[in-house]
């Protein structure tokens, strides 16, 4: 409880109580916000909750195990191939973002049409359906180039649904960074290229690793689009160009199969620890990103 | 001259990163149309989009997607029936009736809704969902819990962080003295929020609703394991249904010839939805950045 010493428009509970039983349709607005605030969180709670407790007992070290059975039904080959699609796709994507960005703030003038079509390409990107960019992994990745279902196209895939990410919150990072750094760096005689590399990119680093870390949680939990790109071959894939399975979709293998229900809820868990783990990042590098 | 030439190549270097989103775009258009529109030439566009027979691997086959395509807007509808009023609410409470402790709490439960992942979603809904559906509506005639009622409440929950993001920043963006001016002239706190900041936000909400219907019609691994998958236009909520992107995704792995030629117009017909909904999308953001 906050105390107001001089609080002059400090209003008793019982007050507080009397004006709304005069105004009934506020009491009732109040009501119904308060209501759906508490659906929504209890709807997360409720998800979370039933969750854990019944996925935690089942986090046994067999799940774990070094190769996959269909007996162990083992998560461990999907752990390593997650890291894996995670650390490519990030591979293709951050730099092409990065650079996209860069090229949009510092380089490109006012009012030109190009600037417009890229902003409005990336929008469109980032509104399609991942099942939708799975079909286009399918057929040019995996059908055009012949990779067959692979790691390298599953990437190629996600590359491209977590492009538009990387691109707006890099974007929001690069004109955070206030003008003056720029103009005292130009002012020192250093080139545009020098200013951008060594002033503007480095002052932008928190907001453009917050964009990544969520591009990275956006890849953990992806199915649709990996589904016809990289297979569901349940081992650690031996190369760029064989098949592998993330956990997301171990996960939703184990869970249609409807053989393993129990194994499915541990999968839950450590999919939703991850994303709790990444959101929690997120916010903490963010928020040095607010104090800088 | 040589930091010069560098300059010069730097920048041309950024401009075809920058270029690699419109490349991506167009690679997608040419790819699924290339892919697709064959196939609804050879069925003909009435027999694809109207007809009401999919029997893809039977002799002589058929390939009409409009059970499919009346699947996915019944339970895109039922998401927006559950999700928009729930998420406005929210948005209206973080953004005018949360104490600032609580929304430090609350803020980040909102962002994790959003990171789980579609197959937890649809795992839950499959795991307690459907089994409530199934006990609970038997007097209705639900013999099995998976039907349009349980696929819309998870896509409801699921849109509900999309929807309370943007529009509990719509409300945000509104100015204070709108607010103040209300609270002036007598009207409760309440009241004020609602008559006076909301109709101020409308503009933003909408757009906030726009994509959550574009996230719930493009939804798919939650759907297939919730929604019945048949495919057959329902004349009730307690029946099941299959969307366009649980055809495309459950029938993908072992179609063939024709009918994974129509499994990719059934993607380009999807593809026109979304495009829809993200012009009416940016054209409402427009208009609120004015």
């Amino acid at each position: 409880m906050r105390r107001h010493p001089k609080g002059i428009n400090r209003q008793s509970l019982a007050e507080r109580v009397r004006a709304y039983l005069r105004q009934p349709l506020s009491l009732l607005l109040l009501l119904l916000v308060a209501a759906a605030a508490v659906v929504t969180v209890g709807a997360l709670f409720f998800i979370l909750v039933h969750i854990l407790v019944k996925g935690i007992p089942y986090l046994t070290p067999d799940l774990f195990a070094l190769h996959y059975t269909s007996e162990n039904v083992s998560m461990f080959p999907a752990i390593i191939t997650t890291l894996e699609m995670t650390a490519l796709s990030l591979l293709i994507a951050a730099p092409l973002g990065i650079f996209s960005a860069v090229y949009l703030v510092e380089y490109a003038r006012r009012g030109n049409k190009l600037v417009n079509i890229i902003r409005m390409t990336a929008e469109t990107l980032s509104g399609i359906p991942s099942i939708v960019y799975g079909l286009f992994g399918m057929l040019f990745f995996v059908t055009a180039l012949r990779w067959s279902f692979s790691l390298l196209a599953g990437a190629c895939t996600l590359a491209i649904m977590i492009l538009p990410l990387i691109m707006r919150t890099t974007e929001e990072a690069l004109r955070s960074v206030p003008d003056m750094y720029r103009e005292a760096s130009f002012g020192l005689g250093a080139g545009r290229l020098r200013t951008v590399f060594r002033i503007v990119l480095p002052a932008a680093v928190p907001g453009i690793l917050a964009g990544i870390i969520l591009a990275i949680g956006r890849i953990v939990g992806e199915t649709a689009a990996l589904i016809y790109t990289a297979g569901t071959v349940a081992k650690i894939p031996d190369g760029l160009f064989s098949s592998g399975r993330t956990l997301a979709l171990h996960m939703y293998v184990l869970s249609t199969e409807g053989l393993h229900t129990d194994q499915a809820y541990a999968t839950a868990v450590v999919l939703l620890v991850t994303v709790l783990l990444i959101n929690a990042l997120s916010a903490v590098v963010a928020r040095r990103l607010t104090k800088a | 001259m040589k930091q010069a030439t560098r300059e010069k190549l730097m920048e041309v270097v950024f401009l075809i990163c920058a270029l690699a989103s419109v490349l991506a775009v167009l690679l997608i258009c040419v790819f699924l149309f290339a892919n697709g529109l064959p196939a609804m030439a050879e069925i003909g566009l009435g027999d694809f989009l109207l007809g009401k027979d999919w029997r893809p691997t039977e002799t002589p086959p058929s390939y009409g997607i409009f059970p499919m395509i009346v699947g996915s807007l019944y339970v895109t509808a039922g998401s927006i029936i559950v999700g928009v009023p729930i998420g406005i609410l929210s948005a209206v409470f973080l953004a005018k009736f949360c104490p600032k402790g609580l929304y430090r709490l609350l803020k980040p439960a909102v962002e994790l809704m959003a990171g789980i992942p579609s197959i937890v979603y649809g795992f839950f809904g499959m795991m307690v969902l459907v089994p409530f559906i199934r006990e609970h509506f038997r007097r209705f005639g639900v013999r099995d819990g998976n039907t349009i009622l349980t696929a819309s409440i998870l896509l409801g929950i699921m849109i509900l962080p999309t929807i309370i993001g943007v529009s509990e920043s719509a409300i945000r963006a509104v100015p204070d003295s709108y607010y103040e001016g209300a609270l002036a002239l007598g009207a409760t706190h309440e009241r004020a929020v609602f008559f006076a900041v909301l109709p101020a936000a409308k503009s933003g909400i909408l757009a906030g609703v726009i994509l959550g219907i574009g996230r719930a019609i493009g939804e798919t691994m939650a759907v297939v394991m919730i929604a019945g998958n048949q495919p057959r236009v329902p004349n009730s909520i307690f029946q099941g249904v299959r969307t366009m992107t649980a055809n495309i995704v459950m029938e993908m792995g072992y179609a063939t010839g024709l009918h994974r030629e129509a499994l990719i117009a059934t993607g380009v017909v999807l593809f026109v939805f979304i495009l829809l909904i993200n012009f009416s999308f940016s054209a409402l953001k427009r208009r609120m950045d004015q």
